[in-house]
């Protein structure tokens, strides 16, 4: 009985961090009648974050839970990064909540809860934990997209999220199910032992691809992703064009890092994906007129860079050293994407106003004059995401490139390349509305207001980060490739 | 050493510090703003003198190099290092960016702040391109650089400046970013982005590229650099930029930004890929003996005087294309020496157009008319400067024109004949131009009343002649330094041409890191 306890206890030290964001977002939710005070609330639930994120010191590594929970460093990094990434949200929720007029306890209760969800995923080692994670997050996510209950708009982003949501799900669920007709186990180390041109398994996994390409949003999945965007408050925008696809992003690679040898079948599907993902983005973004749209796109395009060293990954298996490398491409894209998306919605988030009525591409004219700060922080994310030198976005994409190359796969680096420049156009139009363009006709009162102190502290530090990972890229790096990043199953 | 061995860090640098300090100053302070950056161009550009001195004559390697590790996955390193033709470069760089400052007195208005700000940023892009020996560290400069360029076209330029600016942009992006996926390729096959190195290990015969590979690489550097430079047909941004950028935003554009192109052709794409250069050479040589023709003749039909400038300059970087591919050790010095007399004169003649537009508000031609009799010494500047750009002997021009065709005719005459027939066309349109506007009656009665230059217009405008006249007459004084370089570099790229000079006596005199090599390649055959 003794050792039983000290077992379950020791377990709990593997799951820390969520542990943390679970308890705080019910001590929000408890709170909530008695706590009027909304700056009160954003600060318990920056608490929260932070400890969260700081207490992973103190996660144990390893295995927990009897091989249901890997910590590793892998976890470790995007536990980091989701937590961060909470953290930032919550700091520039603070002033739109204020303006929405929108209760302020459940809606951080939530974005824990779908941080304690992702946490979960990026360490998940067994099929329905992750599944869990996913869930917890999905879930939390749904109601966040409809917070603005009055607006039709996020009404619709809300449903259209929750049903095409759960049908993504079913996908996952039943692909989990073929697996499991497989490995005899829904373990991914049992994974490793299955021969991988098995056809179930191949239909298994490609049913679980479908369900976790929805939350990433890689094309053909990600008809939902500008409407939902778009609705969804745009503090909750940021979180999920950063949170959810990181930490998808972390299971799929745990899934495939674990499936043995190289198999041309799953290389060619993510090489399809990833083109396909890259140019549905980047003309889709083309095309708008909305800023967050626009932003939507681009995310859906950055899912398709991600994707380009998804086909790297699995076309040099056997080859660990170039496995690595591309590995440690992933995790330092998405983790400047996350950071830099974050700082770009925020900035969307607090020009739109009251009511979010100032998002299209005239709005923002002439900011570079009525608002130079903002102006001068978005224009930074947008070179970014451009992927122009010394920003985290241009050694993102070189690392990627490299990836690829390395591999051989010339030709989706020239994709790649092409899209880059399809990119560049429509980033670039937005800096040259803002710097070049004269605003028409009266400036909306929002629109002209400069950025609330939470808000220019959210801009402040992932502006930072950008510039820290644009000029130093080592550092980060080193943290990825410390450990080398063959998860623990293979 | 100068600056304790850091001159080129500094150099590159002090334009960007001079930025931030710039940003301190009150926006209001419009006087003391221009008066700043006049005063730090200038400091900068007596620095790169000092260039004059450290570089010695016929050394080929390069000299004062800096070499510190960056980041280390991938290795990149800072690695700079300057030689006879990326000094004058540079120089050229240093000395047009106070002339800008000086152009733009008048002619910016709002914003001065922003504007200055970014001239420097530009400067730092620029000056950072001509002397980096890491290809990485040559693409970030290469990328970093057009940003303030767009802005200083979208922001200070004429009506449709944000399409120039968006197109120039665009253009300028699709070229890079097939370089950086080759500069990627070379890194996975090398190890390393560090120019000589790759260069070593061509020559050791550590690093063979089949034959398709050397081609696609090639023209994924050359395709960016044509684009730059530009050359026919991918000219199609450079009107579109001149015309709506403000006067110094043309100055900087045609005086230096267009060499990075005709720079990267001969620090990257010939010494990297000598046989595939080779190869293209007849078709590089056809699409620039079509600009050289094409371009004059697009500028005789200007009735813009702005976009017939701009035309110009294709036509003679056309010209600089056909030097540097001609494979002649004259025609390459030609081509460095036509790099260095075309920015000082076409950014010469940007300067006087961007003067008349300042007093008249429009590059018509058919609006100006007679202007000789109310601005007689602009009109005498104006004449100077054309004939500089046309080639007049005595001046700039004709000596780059002059080493380049001969050069050419040496292996090419036919190449040379076509060329050739660009010299006259340039005497053409500049001359018949310069009819339009200075000669005739005064058909406008606003230009009965124009002032002629005023003394900082006068300043700028003698120090550029003074330099025309200087290159024209002491030209001596610029091919010592850039000769060297440019034998070096086609001994190289020829292992029948290396192996002759191998016994020449002239080798011992340019020495050397690369001779090194070169001669060890010789004695393993």
């Amino acid at each position: 009985m003794e050792s039983l306890n000290q077992e379950m206890l020791r377990n709990v030290f593997h799951v820390l961090p969520e542990l943390v964001w679970c308890v705080f977002g019910v001590f929000l939710m408890l709170l909530q009648p008695f706590l009027k005070n909304r700056q009160a609330l954003t600060f318990l639930a920056l608490l929260g974050s932070a400890i969260g994120t700081l207490i992973t010191f103190f996660t144990f590594m390893g295995p927990g839970f009897s091989g249901l929970i890997q910590f590793d460093t892998f976890a470790l990094f995007f536990h980091w990064l989701i937590g961060l990434v909470a953290f930032l949200v919550i700091l520039s929720s603070d002033s739109y909540l204020q303006r929405e007029n929108l209760d302020a306890a459940e809606f951080y209760a939530l974005i824990l809860f779908a941080t304690a969800g992702m946490g979960v995923l990026s360490s998940a080692q067994e099929l329905l934990t992750a599944f869990i994670g996913l869930e917890m997050s999905s879930i939390s996510s749904y109601i966040l997209a409809g917070y603005r209950r009055d607006s039709i708009k996020a009404s619709e982003s809300a449903v259209k999220y929750f049903l095409l949501g759960s049908f993504a799900t079913a996908f996952f669920l039943y692909g989990i199910a073929l697996v499991y007709g497989v490995a005899g186990s829904t373990n991914l180390a049992a994974l490793a032992n299955v021969d991988p041109n098995g056809t179930l398994l191949r239909m298994g996994l490609t049913l679980i691809l479908v369900g976790l390409g929805f939350k990433v949003a890689m094309a053909p999945f990600q008809i939902w992703t500008p409407d939902v965007y778009e609705g969804a408050p745009t503090p909750v925008t940021a979180l999920f064009s950063a949170g959810p696809k990181a930490a998808t992003f972390a299971l799929l690679l745990r899934i495939f890092s674990t499936i043995h040898a190289a198999t041309d079948y799953w290389f060619w599907a993510f090489w399809i994906l990833a083109v396909l993902t890259m140019f549905v983005g980047n003309l889709g973004a083309i095309v708008q007129s909305n800023v967050k749209r626009m932003l939507a796109y681009s995310s859906i395009a950055h899912a398709g860079y991600t994707l380009v060293a998804f086909a790297a990954i699995t076309f040099v298996r056997p080859d660990p050293n170039l496995v690595s490398a591309a590995y440690a491409a992933v995790l330092f894209y998405l983790a400047s994407y996350a950071l830099v998306s974050v700082g770009a919605f925020t900035i969307v988030s607090e020009i739109g106003g009251q009511g979010e009525r100032y998002l299209t591409y005239d709005d923002y004219a002439g900011l570079g004059t009525r608002q130079p700060f903002a102006a001068a922080g978005l224009t930074l994310f947008l070179l970014s995401f451009l992927g122009l030198p010394i920003t985290a976005g241009f050694f993102g994409k070189l690392y990627i490139f490299t990836a690829a190359i390395k591999s051989n796969l010339v030709w989706l680096a020239v994709f790649m390349a092409i899209n880059s420049v399809i990119g560049a156009y429509y980033y670039f139009r937005l800096i040259v509305v803002m710097y070049m363009r004269d605003h028409k006709g009266p400036v909306a009162e929002s629109a002209a207001n400069t950025l609330s102190p939470t808000a220019a502290m959210v801009v402040t530090v992932a502006a930072l980060i950008t510039l820290y990972l644009g000029l130093a890229p080592n550092h980060i790096l080193g943290i990825v490739l410390s450990q080398p990043l063959m998860l623990s199953a293979r | 050493m100068a600056l304790g061995g850091h001159l080129l860090t500094f150099l590159i640098f002090f334009p960007g510090v001079s930025a931030l300090a710039l940003l301190w100053l009150r926006g209001e302070d419009e006087v003391w703003i221009r008066r700043f950056t006049f005063v730090a161009s200038t400091v900068e550009f007596l620095a790169s003198l000092l260039l004059l001195r450290a570089v010695p004559i016929g050394q080929s390697h390069y000299s004062l190099e800096e070499f510190s590790r960056w980041i280390s996955a991938p290795t990149i390193n800072y690695h700079l290092g300057v030689d006879g033709i990326s000094m004058f470069l540079v120089i050229l760089t240093t000395f047009l960016t106070p002339i800008c400052v000086l152009a733009s007195w008048k002619g910016v208005h709002h914003r001065i702040k922003e504007f200055h700000v970014m001239l420097l940023l530009l400067e730092v892009g620029v000056v950072g391109v001509f002397l980096s020996l890491d290809l990485f560290l040559f693409f970030l400069f290469w990328e970093v650089m057009l940003i303030p360029m767009a802005f200083l076209i979208g922001i200070w330029g004429h009506d449709r400046r944000i399409y120039a600016a968006i197109k120039f942009v665009l253009y300028t992006m699709t070229g890079s970013i097939f370089m950086l996926v080759g500069i990627i390729w070379l890194y996975n096959h090398t190890g390393t982005f560090d120019l000589p190195t790759i260069q070593a290990m061509l020559h050791s015969g550590q690093l063979v590229l089949s034959e398709r590979t050397e081609t696609l690489l090639f023209l994924a550097f050359f395709v960016a650099f044509a684009i730059k430079v530009p050359l026919f047909p991918l000219h199609t941004w450079l009107p579109d930029a001149h015309v709506e950028a403000p006067t110094a935003g043309s100055i900087i554009l045609a005086g230096v930004l267009l060499k990075m192109g005709t720079y990267g052709m001969i620090r990257f794409c010939l010494p990297l890929f000598p046989d595939a250069s080779h190869r293209a050479a007849p078709w590089v040589a056809a699409l620039a003996i079509i600009g050289i023709i094409y371009g004059a003749l697009v500028a005789l039909v200007q009735p813009n005087l702005k976009k017939l400038v701009a035309y110009s300059s294709v036509s003679h970087l056309g010209f600089v294309v056909l030097g540097i591919f001609a494979f002649h050790e004259i025609s390459m010095q030609g081509a460095v020496y036509q790099m260095l007399a075309h920015g000082i004169s076409t950014g010469a003649l940007f300067l006087l157009v961007g003067m008349l537009y300042d007093r008249r508000h429009t590059f018509e031609i058919s609006e100006y008319g007679g202007l000789c009799a109310p601005m007689p010494r602009f009109a005498a500047f104006f004449l100077f400067v054309a004939l500089s750009s046309m080639g007049l002997p005595m001046l700039n021009g004709f000596v780059g024109e002059f080493l380049i065709l001969l050069g050419t005719y040496q292996h090419h005459w036919n190449w040379a004949a076509w060329a050739a027939t660009g010299v006259i066309l340039s005497a053409c349109y500049l001359l018949w131009s310069y009819q339009r506007v200075f000669y005739g009656d005064i058909t406008h009665e606003k230009n009965r009343e124009l002032q002629d230059i005023s003394p900082r217009e006068n300043w700028s405008l003698v120090v550029m002649s003074i330099v025309i006249l200087w290159m024209g007459i002491g030209s001596p004084f610029f091919t010592r330094r850039f000769e060297a370089p440019c034998k070096t570099l086609l001994q190289e790229m020829n292992p029948n041409v290396m192996h002759e000079a191998g016994i020449r006596p002239p080798l011992a005199v340019t020495g050397g890191v690369r001779t090194t090599i070169s001669t060890e390649r010789l004695a393993s055959r």
